[in-house]
């Protein structure tokens, strides 16, 4: 896969009101290899997954995973977090080779 | 006269179908990976408490490649009291590690959802740090009908 996906992100609320908590949905497409199966010749087809993620509001770190290859392909995460400040939520998954996918949204706090 | 283009390569597509065995080994033949070991590195040694850690997952997971799991941890999540991390294992998978969710105050509630796979009934094991270095626990057995681990 050359091309990056595209996460899909979606915050329950883009308000907020200080304290409240927002709850995050986020989906993106991977193959998340096993790195268990083997291919038509018996060869094994060599591991590649998103092995972590972190999820930072207007900078802090609010919420992180490590993924093993029981995470099922085209990784859905949900979580939570509490509203203190507007900024960006930032969204980033890293795989195995060390590139990253992210994907950004904004919350606004009054 | 027309010449009609070779149609004979469909041999080979019906062969697939009889795989599909419908093995319900849901027999607690279970085999001993590293769940354990990742569980005793997690807690360093201690033994977790039952209790306080919530898993909510299908009794009967039709199929394993993707199985919704949500964990949760009973938290005031302040400064003072949080969970740190949450560590999933099974016990049926070649790799007993699935998933680590990592939380801090910031995080409000202790609760994430993603879904895994299942490669045979196993269970399900959630084991919580608190900041105050003291473990939590609860496990849950999943049945699995078609396993996720095959091509």
């Amino acid at each position: 896969m050359a091309t990056a996906p595209k996460p899909r992100i979606k915050l329950d609320k883009k308000e907020a009101k200080k304290g409240d908590i927002v709850e995050v949905k986020a989906l993106v497409s991977h193959i998340m290899e096993t790195g268990q199966r083997k291919d038509a010749q018996g060869k094994t087809i060599p591991r590649k997954i998103l092995n972590k993620f972190a999820c930072t509001v207007a900078g802090k770190q609010v919420f992180a995973a490590n993924f093993e290859p029981a995470v099922s392909a085209n990784p859905y995460i949900q979580f939570k977090f509490k509203a203190t400040e507007s900024g960006p939520v930032v969204l980033t998954w890293t795989d195995d080779d060390g590139s990253t996918i992210v994907g950004e949204d904004k919350i606004t706090v009054t | 006269m027309l010449q009609f283009t070779r149609r004979q390569a469909l041999g080979t597509g019906a062969a697939a179908i009889a795989t599909a065995t419908l093995g319900l080994t849901v027999s607690s033949a279970h085999a001993a990976n590293d769940s354990g070991d990742l569980i005793n590195k997690f807690t360093g040694g201690k033994k977790p408490t039952e209790g306080k850690v919530k898993l909510d997952l299908p009794e009967i997971a039709e199929n394993g490649n993707t199985v919704p799991m949500t964990v949760s941890v009973e938290s005031p999540m302040t400064e003072a009291s949080h969970v740190t991390d949450v560590l999933i294992v099974g016990d049926g998978n070649p790799n007993g590690g699935m998933a680590t969710f990592h939380f801090s105050p910031a995080s409000g509630v202790a609760e994430a959802n993603t879904r895994i796979r299942l490669a045979t009934s196993q269970n399900i094991i959630a084991v919580a740090r608190m900041n105050d270095g003291s473990f939590y626990t609860v496990s849950k057995q999943v049945k699995v009908t078609i396993g996720g681990c095959g091509g």
